[in-house]
């Protein structure tokens, strides 16, 4: 019975993180028909710049510990932004429209630059931010088990960015012209909406979530070259379980992945790589939309 | 004169040509360079696999999978069934990956664009998850490969490197040439109109899914090969052969030489291994970036590739 509240709690800590992590992936494919291979890297970032900042605040004395918290998403609100924003401005904007296949290559040279840029500006040295992870405790469950109350929280954190998620695309003005624009583009253009402002809004979303996955993640690991590269296929899997471009579908995925993989961590630890692709590769070839896509009529 | 009597007449003692030139110096170069070149030309094999599948509108993420089977069927075969000669050993990796390529193909050719490329990384990222995990294969140590022999000989140290050198040049120049007449067979030109429209080709009456289907066969093979290439030479496999990154990098490769041509994809290994081998050693932590920019270089500025420079030149050549 422990084993079973086990996996379940492991699966659902595996699952928020998931959902962080996917959740600017699927929306900034969903608007602008990017499979945005470089969020790894806004991955990455968040995680650096909040190592960086959670390291220095308690260098020193600073105040109260817990105002590191704030610390963890406004560098993660900064970072992201600002990235997203010279990505967008600077290349995306001229390579609107192009092949889908072509943007993948695109943003697989972006996630190849950032990579050494992250490298040039932190060096290859790990980062440490273990603190705001510690502050928080542990909880009990159940006698023998006992889980990180920072694990915990990253649930509720996951479960609000969802229901804000959700919140602006179905009951707010802009987000239902997102809504149009992801519908149908050449339509929503017609209706005189500005889809140039959206994409570059919704790029800057996205970076932002990617690095708010990363800027959460940072404390609960040592931050190292190389995690943004490990992050992004595991992204890749969630979304096209989910279907590509929706968030509803996104978070689907990642409560399936996380339970599979916590699953295969507690009674066949061997097969937890193979398992997480092993659904990805079942749903796509039995529902190749994914469980939450919508099908597209072939054009001639 | 036909289009391909044209074509073939000039490609071909071309090829044959160049393979003479790069066997002649395996007695006037260094062996590290040999080396180095073996490499290249192995990954050049790989290449091409991710090349024909291009040329059929597809971008595989995950052709590190034949290469990595290719890799470890070659090892696993020395290793445990004690075949030693290396082209017994060529053989059984490739049919093993071509057997996979059999067995996944019909699932994978269903699909196009993103989707392909994703299930093929996925495919990949499997193999690799499943090799980590396996500690009799040395999770991600791997392991090393028994050094094979020639047709009974068995070389040491210098002489092995150039052994293998020849051995993957031979390799090399008869796939170049199959390939060459592969592509301008006409199962070859209907990839291409496959992927200019898939629908008018299905009009014609020819299955745009079978012609997808030996087309990835055939490129699983040819990956394998130089999987199997470059564990013999290299002397040692492990996962990272199958990671997403390995795949990365042969779409690299496959975009600097472009897709217009055979040669292409074993211009654009040779280049990449060359500046790989000088970065390295001069800015190590630059060497990603410049792979990144390099690239969107070349999407933006030249889409078809080194391939295409020297194509323009010929093309100039002919006018005048």
């Amino acid at each position: 019975m422990s084993s079973f509240f086990a996996i379940l709690i492991d699966g659902a800590i595996y699952a928020s993180w998931l959902f962080l992590v996917a959740a600017g992936l699927t929306i900034i494919y969903g608007v602008m028909r990017v499979l945005n291979m470089a969020h790894g890297s806004f991955y990455a970032i968040g995680a650096y710049s909040a190592a960086s900042l959670v390291g220095w605040y308690f260098s020193g004395e600073h105040g109260n510990p817990y105002w590191s918290f704030l610390l963890l998403i406004g560098c993660a609100l900064v970072a992201g932004a600002i990235v997203g924003i010279i990505i967008e401005q600077g290349l995306l904007r001229f390579l609107h429209g192009r092949d889908e296949i072509l943007m993948v290559i695109v943003t697989y040279a972006l996630l190849l630059i950032l990579e050494d840029v992250t490298k040039l500006v932190w060096g290859v040295d790990p980062y440490f931010a273990y603190q705001p992870y510690r502050l928080l405790g542990q909880t009990a469950v159940g006698g023998s088990l006992r889980f990180a109350n920072y694990d915990l929280v990253l649930i509720a954190v996951s479960v609000l960015v969802g229901l804000a998620a959700w919140f602006v695309l179905n009951r707010t003005n802009k987000g239902r012209l997102l809504r149009a624009v992801i519908h149908d583009r050449e339509i929503a253009v017609a209706m005189g909406v500005n889809v140039n402002a959206m994409f570059a809004a919704t790029f800057a979303i996205g970076s932002v979530l990617g690095a708010l996955a990363g800027a959460l993640t940072a404390p609960a690991i040592s931050v190292t070259p190389g995690i943004g590269v490990e992050v992004i296929v595991l992204a890749f899997a969630v979304v096209v379980v989910g279907g590509l471009g929706s968030i509803g579908g996104a978070a689907a995925g990642a409560i399936l992945v996380g339970l599979s993989r916590s699953f295969a961590v507690h009674v066949a630890p061997e097969f937890e790589l193979f398992v997480i692709y092993g659904v990805m590769f079942l749903v796509l070839a039995i529902r190749p939309q994914g469980l939450f896509g919508q099908t597209l009529a072939r054009r001639i | 004169m036909s289009i391909r009597n044209f074509f073939t007449s000039r490609t071909e003692p071309a090829l044959l040509l160049a393979a003479v030139v790069f066997a002649g110096g395996a007695w006037l170069m260094p062996a590290w360079l040999a080396f180095l070149l073996t490499l290249a030309l192995a990954k050049a094999l790989v290449v091409l696999g991710v090349v024909i599948q291009m040329r059929a509108g597809l971008v595989s993420f995950g052709q590190a999978l034949f290469f990595c089977i290719g890799g470890y069927g070659v090892g696993l075969a020395a290793q445990y069934l004690g075949i030693g000669d290396a082209f017994a050993l060529l053989a059984l990796g490739t049919v093993a990956a071509i057997l996979l390529a059999l067995a996944c193909g019909w699932l994978l050719t269903r699909y196009r664009e993103i989707f392909y490329a994703m299930l093929t990384l996925a495919l990949s990222m499997i193999l690799y998850g499943v090799l980590v995990k396996s500690s009799a294969l040395g999770s991600t140590d791997g392991f090393n490969v028994v050094p094979p022999s020639f047709l009974g000989w068995v070389p040491e140290g210098d002489a092995r490197k150039r052994t293998m050198y020849l051995l993957t040049v031979l390799v090399a120049a008869v796939a170049a040439i199959g390939f060459h007449r592969f592509m301008i067979s006409s199962l070859g030109r209907v990839t291409e109109a496959v992927r200019e429209n898939e629908i008018r080709v299905d009009f014609l009456g020819i299955s745009p899914q079978a012609v997808l289907f030996v087309n990835y066969v055939v490129a699983a093979g040819v990956s394998a090969l130089g999987g199997g290439l470059t564990a013999l030479a290299s002397g040692h496999i492990d996962p990272d052969m199958a990671i997403w990154t390995t795949s990365g990098e042969f779409v690299f490769i496959a975009i600097l030489g472009g897709t217009g041509h055979v040669a292409a994809p074993f211009i654009g290994a040779i280049v990449f291994s060359v500046i790989r081998t000088f970065a390295i050693q001069e800015a190590p932590h630059f060497w990603q970036m410049t792979l990144g920019v390099v690239l969107l270089a070349l999407i933006l500025f030249l889409p078809k590739g080194l391939w295409s420079l020297v194509a323009r030149r010929s093309k100039k050549e002919a006018a005048a």
